[in-house]
């Protein structure tokens, strides 16, 4: 009795058990071959910065990245808590004292210059997605309109953002001038880069999208002779959506890619400038601390386009559409 | 004379531009429907039904000739000439409620408050027996269905003329049965002028007042107008023995196999004659909506 429970529990668990580690296994196997590899390889090649951290050595990189992080936060808190004291002490005498609050201005951490890459990335992204879709929507319904901006597309599509960057960089030197910014100019020039860069893929393929909207919904549309705005939100974007998304995950892959570019060039204090700052650096630790970065930009931008599909999920009417 | 006149085509040609110049699809098509009529235009594939009918929505335009509508001229689609399409054409992201509420609302804002407006798409959806799915979505509701609602959106349009492209040919045949049943009820209550194009001999003569047979293109045109003289409302079983009954079928089988089966090529000739036969060996327990000839 107690055996035949022992064996239907076992083969329950089997069950689910051996498919998921099916599943996980290959990959992990994936990644451990990988990392045994590079862990064997790297100290072979030997470098004027030493040799070539493997796996642990770049882990201990980025424990030691997390420690500083930590040490600069706890740094700014004293600060802060320092200034606070002084200010109170200073109006306790006179209360009618003028009291300076300064921000605290330590060095970037690593993390800080993540979320730093972060929010440029998506600025210049938002914006790209905020030209590209109504002009992907106008170009896919008006081929007058297509053919106008046709060229143009096909020209500065393949334009690299390294060639983009100086004459971005030149502009908004000459035209952003403030007495206080609110935004520094290497992050404007940084975001625009990112958003000339990205802006095709979803032009492309909002086009595209729209062009081919089924003749029979096209006729619906006339038969009810709606109005263009109707026609454009009740028929034109539901049916462009998911080649919307994909474009602009197309885009949003890009822009990831450039945005590092971009900030090693124009000093955006984000990963680009990080990357840089090492390579120019040149310590023992410098190698491994690039590699730090190299993993958590493939990560980070692994996530991102995770979240974009996730986006796509909630948007799309089609629910039970596979997204891949 | 007048009485005829609500609906005109008059010497409607229409071209379509092709690389070796023009291709004359229709020629000189003539038709007069009265208000109220049940009209259908019956022909092989390709000949232009559907041109006829695109013609009469305004999603085409005529070379030569045209439309007349109530004394005016017809020259954009517009509600006032519902279409239902031969593949419902739902919006796939709405609901049934919502793909019906579309038209309603493009035709009555400001004729009806928001309560008349709903209650006018419930009473429309409920003219073709889809209560139960209203706020399902096409995806989730079977073919008929989906055409069901397509119907409910173009008479929820209150339009002057029903064009209807080949409603029930992507249909299983019971469920066509129903619905051209349903067809049938809607029209005597409310009395629309119907175009249908089919393809099926048994489904012109059940449900039409006058059957259009046209010639094969290119350059198509009516080529005899048969009139069907079945008191309605029609049965289709106890129809299908009726000496006019076999007699309109056996005239449309023969024209569109005998004298203008141009196309021979379509139409495998023992099917023909089987149909033939068929007809004129008497029905027997097999419901005419079930032999359908292509």
């Amino acid at each position: 009795m107690s055996e035949r429970n022992d064996n239907a529990s076992k083969t329950f668990s089997m069950e689910w058990f051996l498919p998921a580690l099916k599943n996980a296994a290959i990959p992990l196997i994936g990644i451990f071959l990988f990392l045994g590899i590079w862990q064997v390889g790297a100290p072979k090649i030997v470098t004027s910065l030493g040799a070539v951290p493997g796996p642990s050595q770049v882990f201990q990189q980025f424990v030691g990245l997390v420690d500083e992080h930590q040490e600069a936060r706890a740094k700014e808190v004293a600060f802060i808590e320092r200034q606070e004291v002084r200010n109170a002490a200073k109006l306790e005498k006179d209360p009618n004292a003028v009291v300076k609050i300064r921000p605290y201005t330590g060095k970037a951490t690593f993390f800080d210059q993540i979320w730093t890459s972060l929010l440029t990335v998506m600025t210049g992204f938002i914006i790209a997605s905020l030209i590209a879709i109504p002009i992907g929507i106008v170009a896919g319904l008006s081929q007058t309109v297509y053919s106008a901006i046709n060229p143009l597309i096909q020209i500065f599509k393949p334009v690299s953002p390294l060639a983009w960057l100086p004459i971005v960089t030149i502009i908004v030197s000459a035209t952003y001038v403030s007495d206080d910014p609110m935004f520094e100019k290497a992050f404007v020039t940084s975001a625009i880069t990112v958003m000339l860069c990205c802006l095709w893929p979803t032009l492309i393929n909002t086009v595209v999208g729209v062009a081919n909207i089924s003749q029979d919904l096209q006729n619906v549309s006339k038969v009810l002779r709606l109005s263009w705005w109707t026609h454009v939100v009740k028929i034109v974007l539901p049916s462009a959506i998911p080649m919307i998304f994909t474009g602009l995950r197309l885009s949003f892959g890009i822009a990831w890619m450039v945005l590092i570019a971009a900030e090693m060039l124009a000093q955006n204090p984000g990963l680009g400038k990080f990357v840089w700052d090492e390579f120019q650096n040149g310590s023992s630790n410098s190698l491994g601390r690039i590699m730090v970065a190299v993993i958590v930009i493939g990560i980070l931008g692994y996530l991102l386009d995770r979240g974009m599909l996730v986006i796509q999920k909630y948007a799309s009417w089609d629910k039970s559409q596979a997204l891949r | 004379m007048t009485v005829k006149e609500h609906l005109v085509i008059s010497q409607a040609s229409i071209d379509f531009p092709t690389p070796t110049g023009p291709y004359r699809a229709l020629d000189k098509v003539n038709l007069k429907i009265a208000k109220g009529e049940f009209v259908s235009i019956i022909g092989h594939s390709g000949c232009g039904k559907s041109t006829v009918l695109n013609l009469v929505a305004g999603l085409y335009q005529a070379t030569e000739g045209g439309i007349i509508l109530d004394g005016k001229e017809v020259n954009e689609p517009g509600p006032e000439r519902a279409v239902v399409f031969q593949n419902h054409s739902l919006l796939p992201w709405m609901s049934a409620y919502e793909n019906v509420e579309l038209a309603v609302k493009r035709v009555f804002k400001g004729k009806k408050t928001k309560a008349e407006m709903k209650e006018w798409i419930e009473y429309n959806i409920g003219l073709v027996h889809m209560d139960h799915a209203m706020h399902k979505r096409p995806d989730e509701i079977s073919g008929g269905m989906k055409q069901r609602v397509g119907i409910a959106r173009a008479l929820a349009m209150e339009p002057q003329v029903l064009l209807l492209d080949e409603p029930f040919g992507a249909l299983d045949a019971l469920t066509r049965a129903h619905l051209q049943d349903s067809l049938m009820e809607i029209q005597k209550d409310l009395g629309n002028t119907v175009i249908m194009i089919t393809h099926d001999v048994d489904e012109a003569v059940l449900l039409s007042d006058r059957i259009v047979m046209m010639t094969n293109g290119p350059a198509a045109t009516v080529g005899e107008i048969l009139d069907v003289n079945l008191e309605r409302p029609r049965d289709r079983v106890a129809m299908s023995e009726t000496p006019e009954y076999i007699r309109c079928r056996k005239a449309v089988l023969s024209f569109l196999y005998e004298r203008h089966g141009q196309k021979a090529e379509a139409v495998p000739e023992p099917v023909v004659e089987k149909a033939v036969e068929e007809v004129m060996a008497e029905q027997k327990e097999v419901s005419p909506a079930l032999v359908s000839v292509k």
